[in-house]
């Protein structure tokens, strides 16, 4: 594969900007995007990079169409992307619905803002409903909750590698603290690290003669029966229950003997993260739980930490009015530990928002 | 006695047939005239079809060439992504007058503002026939529907859409822009398979519409049925082509 980036490098930049990087050094051939903040980055970094690198790009009439642009493109056999937020993630949830029904590759990054409706502009973690369920089916997805600039690069490549391998539809969500902030991070060739790139083959347009070597690809979506629907949907399901166990990612730290645990994801877990290494310092024994997929959901491994630890409380921390909350209690239905919020919707939370709340509950 | 059987397109994917449409119903016959124009042209291989939703929907599997079914009025984004992807594939997308006009007017719009070197062809039959028989965008003043049942009345819904004419303002030289009908099969397999020559030159966005017929939600018997198609829709919209770089002389 093309070498984008050479010998790894510091960088210092937005996090948009890191995803346009990403997704070169990925071997992305063609972004279909429209503009809404806050990922427009995404689509300006890429529109001068793609060119130099002989990538295609095309700005659509909406985001429907950048949807079902992107989802034709991977049915052809590229590695295509999109990016989008808030009401555009709405209108996008249409064609990841068609790539749940047809199993496409799609790659998707979010950057959540305020919601509902057109919401703010700046930030959030509202999206987490609408990125994990939001499509008119089983959320046959997966979701990667970004929380470093570093994690931005990483997952952008894996993410494309994920959805090649198992055909799911995949995110990366991140957000607009995420989108706008610079940070630095090391970019690099992802084959010089060891990773294997998968390469995209075509579902249509395939090598062969028709009726010689081979028969017509007929892709659908839409089935005359509910019985042919029902045994499409289970074994579909039964494939994604099969492979969850190898695409579940999280990070836990100071469970072992924690007496609350602070779930968190995305930006939040680095003020999850402070502020238990303060409460620690302070002889409050306090863990820190991070879901990285969102889709599929760790969930045994949050039920041994749980059961690990013996703590008491859960803490739930969130730049949403509960999104995280009812997708964690869900996965660990039956589980006794209490569970606190701490709902801050459409703002940042930092660590004396979390240190507080602790010290309400225990 | 041996049968004499119609002559069946190459293209065509016998497995699929005898088709789903319902009897009289002017899919078949433009299907067959797309056949025979994938056929003329030699270009079955590298084709892809693509459909939307609604009777168009019942095509997905017609053709032996690799086809992609979409949602409704979603056939346009896919076939350009297909297309930008992949420059070198034939991308003949399929759509009803609900799709093209109404729920996805704004990718029909817009690929023929930008030109898209795909081939789209939307059949007119001035209802929504898969969902019952509802009122269209092509729905003729006075016709009723299920959701006008009183007559399409242009003051409360507007005057019937004109989309070859609509288009061929919106595009650039080198688009083609035509108007076929079922009733006249030769001119309107000639106009297809100009549509597609259009895409295969590279000249441009390439787009017609088709005059077709649907007795099932019309509630017409095959008289009825043909005298709305030749003399109420052919009247209200105007059959041939509108644009052409491919000049003249194509017989």
């Amino acid at each position: 594969m093309e070498k984008i980036i050479g010998e790894p490098k510091k960088a210092f930049m937005t996090g948009n900007e890191t995803v346009a990087w990403a997704c070169l050094a990925a071997g992305a051939d063609i972004m279909f995007g429209y503009p809404i903040t806050p990922q427009n980055e995404v689509m300006h970094y890429w529109t001068r990079l793609a060119p130099k690198y002989n990538r295609g790009f095309l700005q659509t009439e909406d985001e429907l169409s950048a949807g079902f642009t992107t989802c034709g493109a991977v049915q052809a056999g590229k590695k295509a992307f999109t990016a989008t937020a808030g009401p555009g993630n709405v209108l996008m949830q249409e064609p990841f619905g068609m790539a749940e029904a047809m199993r496409l590759p799609v790659l998707s990054i979010i950057q959540q803002r305020g919601g509902p409706s057109s919401g703010t502009v700046v930030y959030s973690q509202q999206e987490v409903t609408l990125t994990t369920y939001g499509g008119n089916g089983e959320g046959h997805r997966i979701v990667y909750s970004t929380a470093t600039h570093q994690e931005i690069y990483d997952y952008v490549i894996k993410g494309f590698n994920i959805a090649w391998k198992y055909r799911f539809p995949t995110f990366v969500l991140g957000d607009g603290y995420q989108a706008k902030m610079r940070e630095p991070l090391e970019m690099y060739d992802p084959e010089d690290k060891g990773i294997e790139i998968i390469k995209p083959y075509p579902l249509i347009g395939i090598p062969g003669n028709i009726g010689e070597s081979r028969e017509p690809q007929h892709l659908c979506n839409i089935y005359s029966l509910e019985e042919e629907l029902y045994e499409v949907l289970m074994k579909v399901s039964a494939e994604y229950e099969a492979i969850s166990p190898e695409i579940v990612e999280f990070e836990a730290r100071y469970c072992e003997d924690a007496d609350i645990i602070i779930i968190s994801h995305g930006v939040v877990s680095r003020a999850a993260d402070d502020a238990v290494k303060i409460l620690r310092a302070q002889g409050i024994k306090a863990g820190y739980f991070r879901p990285i997929t969102l889709r599929p959901f760790p969930q045994q491994q949050l039920r041994d930490v749980i059961a690990q630890s013996g703590a008491e409380h859960l803490l739930i921390a969130e730049s949403a009015y509960g999104q995280l909350e009812r997708l964690t209690k869900q996965e660990i239905y039956g589980e006794t530990v209490k569970i606190d919020n701490l709902f801050m919707p459409g703002v940042g939370i930092i660590d004396y928002d979390i240190i507080k709340k602790v010290k309400s509950i225990i | 006695m041996e049968m004499l059987a119609p002559a069946t397109p190459k293209s065509w994917y016998l497995p699929s047939k005898p088709h789903k449409f319902c009897p009289g119903c002017g899919h078949g016959i433009t299907l067959k005239a797309l056949g025979e124009a994938i056929d003329e042209l030699g270009i079955q291989q590298e084709t892809i079809f693509g459909c939307d939703i609604g009777c168009s929907l019942l095509a997905w599997n017609f053709f032996a060439c690799d086809s992609t079914q979409t949602h409704h009025g979603r056939t346009t984004p896919v076939m350009v992504g297909i297309k930008r992807a992949r420059p070198e594939l034939i991308t003949i997308g399929y759509m009803g007058d609900g799709g093209g006009y109404s729920i996805g007017s704004q990718h029909l719009l817009n690929s023929a503002v930008r030109n898209e070197k795909v081939t789209l062809i939307l059949v007119n039959n001035t209802n929504y026939g898969m969902t019952g028989g509802q009122m269209a965008p092509t729905t003729l003043p006075g016709q009723i529907t299920e959701t006008s049942p009183y007559g399409r009345d242009p003051e409360s819904t507007g005057y019937p859409t004109r989309g070859p004419e609509f288009i061929a303002e919106l595009t650039p030289e080198g688009a083609y822009v035509a108007r076929a009908t079922v009733s006249k099969y030769k001119q309107l397999r000639r106009l297809i398979r100009n549509a597609i020559r259009n895409q295969i030159e590279g000249n441009g966005f390439s787009f017609v519409e088709v005059l077709s017929t649907c007795p099932t939600n019309w509630r017409t018997n095959a008289n009825q049925t043909w005298n709305f198609l030749e003399e109420k829709m052919e009247q209200y919209f105007p059959v041939g082509e509108i644009k052409s770089p491919l000049g003249k002389g194509d017989k």
